[in-house]
């Protein structure tokens, strides 16, 4: 790991991180750790989607496991928070890798992969609003109780440190990954699966292993959610909002780039936070931008956000570059 | 060390490979040969792994690896090229090779350092940290290449990485290829461009139709009537036979 | 076990919602076969013709069967210019990009259905919704009646545009080999959008004839969709027939499965066989072409 790629992740972590210490309002930090939390969501399906190029439709399976198995573990059996959230990141990776295997084995690529992992949430979402142990269509309401072992802070301050901290492990984490023997050959299965297997990288290996982290990094995202909010039902665990929103991050920041998930989470939430002010009364005028930004990233800036500031500095090295160039050519 | 005997390889009622057997000796450069549609490829492609015959057996270092799937036959020593170069777009020229290294080396400062070596062997040092889309096709050919040799395989399979470049392309890459095996690579190719095949080649096999029509010397195999035939058709051998005696 | 006279009644209302299915379905499959695309905004889509019939018949008195061709024409221009203008240039031809666009603007159309609607569900209000027609024990919805009838009808109606007219030709023509289509001197983003424009104006249709016995809100469509991809990739992708037996089969399973496992898990036996088929089927059941 350079410095020169580090440096941009430390600042952007120095101006979170401070953000408590300057800003005591509710709603902005409300705000921070509701887009932390989408984008830790959202690195989980970076993982897959973004450098694996296998992009999910279905990340609500993950994200609700980890929220539910969490929720069931600390209501009924009175376990530890942390410890929930360890054994909820478990099984969401199982999930993630069960997902995996059955779709990846059975050759689902593009457009089919995406299908099957929708249609994979739904069904999680429809046994969630059933079954009796998930509390079904009322859902689950954890206990209001502060305390470190609760995973429950009396300031939002807190929680944004520790939702930030996950966010940054996970930053390094897709960091080490972009250097690794891992990441090389999950880039390759991505862009070439016949290619990478001639150089004997095990395809299904390789995108089984992005599925299983990919799903667990969005499960603890999920446990994250529970602790903040205290409640879920399926529709918010399991619902297709999280699914949208984990793909969407991505694609806005940057796919498949360290920064990515981080940068777009921000943009949308601030864009759709700008939208709600100047029309408070429209209900919907949020996801609405989205929609439209999506259509544009696709259409305009494949590479999201960071792909655009990359061009334009290069732009601007260049016509610096061509000045200097001139004003010698002048003297 | 390489050996593969009697296969079939059919695709619903059409014959794209039928019995064909070829030998390839350690330490050897043996070509294969033969018209367009022939099955070359497709031979290719049962041997690396990645199509299973309808019959026959491939085996490699005295075992059957006739089931292994394609990437744990290039664990075990097997690498190919494609003829229709296939570069990973989003990656450098040096992650593109490194990619090739990863097999043997877990560390990625080890897996960088060989691939920067395989890099600079066959001529792309100047290139590694370009984007693998910005190379030329003779740059590709070299990559694709280059990608194969860092899997420091025992066998390599070229399918035409001679195509498509001019012939000063050709001169420069023909010592490289020699030097590989100079260096204990057996190499197995495909190739168009007989002045290359009769320069590198000891052994050399002819493909027609999905069926071997000949098998020796460079020098014998062009002599060789069928070969002729299978090239330029029917009667071809006798005509030209015809037209240098009477030139003579 | 239910009597023998519920369940062949919940196999005929099956019946009847599942030519409905295959109605939206065939938008879809046609779609898929031709572009080769997953349209994400289907559901979307659909949900923008039911409120069209909404307004129409409540603002208007238009009535939704003397509609149908009225609103078939729009959405016909809807979906050309759709894929023409967004869709095409946008994806710049990658699959992964179009089922994001695609999701682009079914978020777009939803949440503006949202913001003009508001969330509150609709439905017409007729006294025709009600009739009902005896055949021995059973109850028909004759409302439900015509909409089976009438999906039959379009179906077949496609089919024959398919197989017999030149557009339909050109249509199967690009779907087989785009670039020799495109050599022969068919303009295939034409045909992209004309092929679009009348998987929208199947929806159109099928808006129509679901509204008597249906509701509408501006997040309807999602129930639909995937109930739709499911037909699509039972009965094989890019196939008519297919997409009809698919819906029918689709809608006996929903019926059934919303009779032995109740209202809520109903809906997870679509979602099983979407999955199942996907997994070891992806051809489809019925799709032996596909």
């Amino acid at each position: 790991m350079t410095l020169r790629a580090t440096l941009p992740i430390l600042i952007i972590l120095a101006v979170l991180a401070a953000i408590p210490l300057l800003a005591t309002s509710n709603s902005v930090l409300n705000f921070i750790v509701f887009v932390l939390i989408i984008t830790l969501a959202a690195q989980g399906w970076n993982v897959l989607g973004g450098v694996g190029g296998q992009s999910s439709f279905g990340h609500a399976a993950f994200f609700g496991t980890g929220a539910y198995v969490s929720a069931i573990l600390q209501s009924r059996f009175g376990i530890n928070a942390w410890a929930a959230m360890a054994i909820a990141m478990g099984v969401g990776a199982i999930v993630g890798w069960v997902i995996g295997f059955l779709s990846f084995r059975a050759g689902l690529r593009g457009s089919y992969f995406a299908l099957v992992t929708l249609a994979f949430a739904e069904v999680l979402r429809i046994l969630a609003n059933a079954a009796g142990f998930t509390g079904g269509a009322a859902g689950l309401l954890l206990k209001l109780n502060v305390g470190f072992a609760n995973m429950q802070f009396s300031s939002r301050g807190a929680f944004l440190w520790l939702a930030l901290s996950l966010v940054a492990l996970t930053l390094f984490l897709s960091q080490w990954i972009a250097s690794s023997r891992f990441g090389a050959q999950l880039v390759a299965v991505r862009e070439n699966e016949e290619a990478a297997r001639a150089l004997g990288v095990d395809v299904l290996a390789v995108k089984l292993r992005a599925i299983t982290v990919s799903a667990a990094i969005t499960a603890a995202a999920g446990c994250l959610y529970l602790q903040y909010f205290l409640y879920i039902d399926a529709n918010i665990a399991y619902g297709l909002w999280i699914s949208v929103e984990a793909l969407l991050a991505p694609m806005v920041g940057g796919k498949g780039l360290v920064l990515g998930p981080i940068i777009g989470a921000f943009t949308l939430h601030g864009l759709g936070e700008a939208a709600k002010t100047f029309a408070a009364s429209v209900p919907g005028i949020d996801l609405a931008i989205y929609g439209i930004i999506l259509v544009v990233v696709v259409a305009f800036a494949p590479e999201g956000v960071l792909g655009v500031l990359k061009k334009t500095q290069l732009w601007r090295k260049r016509k610096a570059h061509a000045a200097t160039k001139l004003s010698e050519e002048a003297a | 060390m390489l050996s593969v005997e009697d296969i079939t390889m059919r695709f619903g009622g059409l014959v794209a490979v039928g019995g064909a057997s070829l030998t390839v000796p350690k330490g050897a450069i043996v070509g294969l040969i033969g018209p367009n549609g022939a099955g070359k490829t497709t031979l290719f492609g049962v041997i690396a792994g990645f199509l299973k015959p309808t019959s026959g057996r491939v085996s490699f270092e005295g075992c059957d690896i006739t089931a292994l799937p394609a990437h744990v036959r290039a664990q075990e020593g097997i690498a190919r090229t494609f003829q229709i170069v296939q570069p990973f777009a989003g990656l450098n020229v040096r992650e593109n090779i490194a990619v090739g290294a990863f097999l043997r080396h877990r560390n990625s400062a080890d897996a960088h350092a060989l691939a920067d070596a395989v890099g600079h062997r066959v001529g792309l040092g100047a290139d590694l940290d370009k984007p693998a889309s910005s190379l030329t096709v003779a740059g590709r050919k070299r990559l694709e290449l280059a990608r194969a040799l860092a899997t420091e395989p025992k066998i390599l399979l070229l399918d035409e990485v001679l195509a498509g470049l001019n012939p000063s392309e050709i001169r420069d890459i023909v010592p490289v290829i020699r030097s590989i095996r100079d260096e204990g690579v057996t190499i197995l190719m495909i190739e168009h461009v007989m002045q290359a095949v009769m320069n590198l080649c000891e052994q050399v096999y002819v493909l027609a139709q999905g069926r071997m029509i000949a098998q020796g010397t460079p020098q014998d195999v062009c002599e060789d009537p069928h070969v002729v035939e299978a090239y330029l058709g029917r009667g071809a051998a006798e005509r030209l036979r015809t037209v240098g005696a009477n030139h003579a | 076990m239910y009597s023998l006279d519920i369940t062949l009644e919940a196999v005929l209302n099956g019946l009847l919602t599942g030519a409905v299915y295959a109605l939206i379905a065939l938008g879809l499959t046609l779609v898929y076969g031709v572009l080769h695309i997953i349209n994400f905004a289907h559901g979307a889509l659909l949900t923008t013709a039911m409120f069209a019939v909404w307004v129409a018949y409540t603002f208007l008195g238009i009535d939704n069967y003397v509609l149908i061709p009225f609103l078939a024409v729009i959405f016909y221009a809807l979906g050309y210019a759709l894929q023409r203008f967004v869709i095409g240039p946008a994806s710049h031809g990658d699959d992964g990009n179009i089922l994001l666009v695609t999701l682009g603007i079914s978020i777009v159309l939803e949440n503006a259905l949202l913001a003009i609607f508001r969330s509150d569900t609709r439905s017409l209000t007729s006294d025709f919704s009600f009739e009902v027609l005896e055949v021995g024990p059973l109850l028909i919805s004759k409302p439900r009646l015509i909409g089976f009838a009438a999906a039959l009808v379009v179906t077949l109606l496609l089919w024959l545009v398919l197989a017999r007219t030149d557009t339909g030709k050109a249509i199967r023509a690009v779907a087989k080999e785009k670039l020799g289509a495109s050599l022969v001197g068919i303009d295939v983003r034409h045909i992209y959008a004309v092929t679009f424009g009348i998987g929208c104006a199947t929806l159109a249709v099928a808006a129509c004839l679901l509204m008597p016995t249906f509701y509408v809100n501006p997040r309807v469509g999602g129930a639909f969709v995937l109930v739709a991809f499911t037909v699509v990739v039972l009965g094989g992708m890019g196939s008519i027939p297919g997409a009809l037996a698919g819906g029918l089969f689709i809608g006996v399973v929903e019926s059934l499965s919303g009779l032995y496992l109740g209202e809520s898990l109903g809906q997870i036996g679509i979602f099983l066989i979407f999955i199942l088929v996907l997994l070891f089927r992806p051809t489809g059941l019925f799709g032996a072409r596909a």
